[in-house]
């Protein structure tokens, strides 16, 4: 608690600090890259015939996904509260690259937790964080995956909370997580509003989003919530059907629990202990999601649906042969929304989906399940 | 009062200080809970701490989260471990814990977990996950029955913290001596006992200290400041010990504890 305290009062004060807002400004667009662009997929919004599509490119930020904005923004906190050393979990790797890559940028120590699992899975980032000078260790207690990691971090963050500072990847955790991590991803829909203004002179009719714990749906839909006329849809991994263990859409299959510090929508069995989970895409397999994005549930503000491990992988290999673009896994789920909706909505109608990230990472295990070797 | 408000005045009036052994319940099965449990008794435990098993306890260093999933895997769940407190009733009086992490309490129910388990004769809980500020709901449950919420102060607890954690905390003070889980090293140092006589001071309560304490002589040395000593990780390790070797240990910590 007095860890949660320090932060946030470290973070609100700093949110009122010009120069803190400045230098952020500047590193979102000389080092990530911002704004990242609005796209209108031409082919695929052909081959769907219906609505337009545009994809907002986070896969285009440094890093290769939007993980960095928040990432970024943590560690440049963690600097100004004089933290010497970061840590963060990680699912599918982007969350400990970007960690792994503020911390290079700041002069932080880092480490990085990741699943046994995810790391097998997503050996590629694994490499990439040790390149970046962070230290990777594995989680080999529980589901091997994403919720054991924030559990170690949270671990480690209790016994060495002096020196470091956790950098949660979602918007998830103990307050004031949840809205940190939101603010920081909310740029995300920041600049999808202006540009979708420009590009149509309308705001959209919809937007869609994955939802692991639901930054990069809490970051596009932030800035939309008042605008009522844009319908907002979070898209869960529902991996190989809403079946206990096989899948990790919360809202579809979970209930009301508390877990790591926060009050939301849980996979869990009669007893409260958490269930294990499964999904195609480690960035999706975690047993809880953002309590904002039960309020959004629960007001009817935002609809949540799931997609299948198989729908993913389709959107996957169609984003790829249509635009030229292999989005991340997790993006993919967005995109098999995408592809069920977009076929029955009036031509006219605009549609923005969030490619959260990019694909480069997945490449390995898509080979993997098709059978083919590298 | 409860039976741990009691059995912590009693001990003060004779000068002692209470020795509070940890367990998890379940591990590796219930019947061995309920042989350690009188073990424990027989060795002079004062209160006994049972460990709720959990899926992700996130306070625990490796030794509990491996006895807690040993005890998972054997279908332990706190309904179970509620009944367990209920037969050991039958036959002893000693003050019993529950060491639980909130969400198996939530799921239960905070009204008919407090009221079941009281029924059962469970005297308090522990919930590390659990700060004063969320707890308001089980505090009210609780104070219309003798059952005792204790809370947590850790080393970086500010005084604002101590006071809340002062106000709402019933039966004792739980005082971690460690930023950290448990069982990790135990680093001794002046400011244990200064936090320790400062969170007495401005409590009024009594304050055990637990974490990482494993050998005798650390024991000894918590014992000189805090009016309670909670072993818990060293204990779990050796629970399937020969029983002769676990006593040993038992009673050289409750010899040190004084």
């Amino acid at each position: 608690m007095p860890a949660l305290d320090e932060l946030e009062k470290a973070y609100f004060a700093l949110g009122k600090d010009r120069d803190f807002k400045r230098e952020i400004d500047l590193l979102l667009k000389t080092y990530i890259g911002r704004p990242t662009p609005l796209y209108f997929a031409k082919r695929l919004t052909d081959y769907l015939g219906g609505a337009r599509i545009y994809l907002k490119r986070e896969d285009l930020a440094h890093t290769g996904a939007h993980k960095i904005n928040n990432a970024l923004g943590q560690a440049l906190l963690a600097k100004k509260m004089g933290k010497k050393r970061l840590i963060a979990e990680t699912g599918a790797g982007q969350h400990g690259v970007a960690t792994a890559t503020g911390a290079a940028l700041c002069g932080l120590e880092c480490e990085i937790y990741m699943g046994s699992d995810d790391i097998v899975r997503q050996s590629l980032n694994v490499f990439r964080m040790r390149l970046l000078g962070a230290n990777v260790v594995e989680v080999a207690i529980g589901s091997r995956t994403l919720k054991d990691a924030i559990n170690e971090a949270m671990r480690d963050w209790t016994t060495n909370v002096r020196s470091t500072h956790y950098v949660l990847g979602t918007v998830f955790g103990p307050h004031p997580f949840p809205l940190m991590v939101r603010d920081f991803q909310s740029v995300i829909g920041k600049e999808a509003k202006k540009q979708i203004l420009d590009a149509e002179g309308r705001l959209p009719d919809y937007l869609i989003a994955c939802i692991g714990g639901g930054s990069n749906a809490m970051g596009l839909f932030h800035h939309f919530i008042d605008d009522e006329e844009v319908k907002m849809i979070g898209v869960e991994a529902g991996g190989k059907g809403i079946v206990p263990g096989e899948h990790a859409a919360r809202f579809a299959g979970g209930s009301l629990g508390v877990l790591q510090g926060t009050k939301s929508f849980l996979l869990q069995d009669d007893d409260g202990n958490i269930l294990g989970t499964h999904s195609v895409s480690a960035g999706l397999d975690y047993a809880a999601v953002g309590p904002e994005h039960a309020l959004l549930r629960d007001s009817g503000r935002a609809r949540y649906t799931f997609a299948t491990d198989d729908e993913a992988l389709s959107a996957f290999e169609l984003l790829s042969k249509t635009e030229g673009i292999i989005p991340a896994l997790e993006s993919s789920h967005a995109l098999a929304e995408a592809v069920k909706l977009v076929p029955v909505l009036p031509k006219d109608n605009v549609v923005i989906v969030n490619l959260s990230g990019r694909g480069d990472k997945d490449v390995q295990q898509v080979a993997r399940i098709k059978g083919i070797e590298l | 009062m409860s039976r741990i408000g009691k059995k912590f005045r009693y001990i003060a009036k004779g000068g002692g200080k209470a020795f509070i052994p940890y367990i998890m319940a379940g591990d590796p099965d219930l019947g061995r809970t309920v042989e350690l449990v009188r073990i424990l008794e027989d060795c002079g435990a004062d209160i006994i701490e049972l460990g709720v098993p959990f899926s992700d306890p996130l306070a625990d260093g490796p030794t509990i989260q491996k006895a807690a999933q040993r005890a998972l895997s054997g279908g332990v769940t706190l309904h179970k471990v509620i009944d367990l407190v209920a037969d050991l009733r039958k036959s002893s009086e000693i003050p019993l814990l529950l060491m639980t992490y909130y969400n198996p309490i939530f799921k239960y129910g905070e009204e008919r977990f407090v009221h079941d388990a009281s029924e059962a004769g469970v005297d308090g809980i522990i919930v590390p996950d659990l700060p004063p500020d969320e707890a308001g709901n089980i505090l009210s449950f609780s104070r219309k029955s003798d059952f005792d919420i204790i809370f947590l102060v850790a080393p970086t607890s500010t005084e604002d913290r101590i006071r809340r954690v002062s106000k709402s905390s019933r039966g004792f003070i739980y005082y971690v001596s460690i930023t950290g889980i448990t069982g990790s090293k135990l680093s001794m140092d002046s400011s244990i006992s200064s936090h320790v006589s400062k969170i007495r001071s401005m409590s009024g309560k009594p304050v055990a200290v637990g974490f990482g304490i494993t050998t005798p002589e650390e024991a000894s040395e918590v014992a000189r400041f805090a009016d309670g000593v909670i072993v818990g990780s060293a204990i779990v390790k050796r629970a399937s010990d020969p029983d002769a070797s676990l006593k040993e240990y038992l009673l050289s910590l409750r010899k040190a504890i004084a």
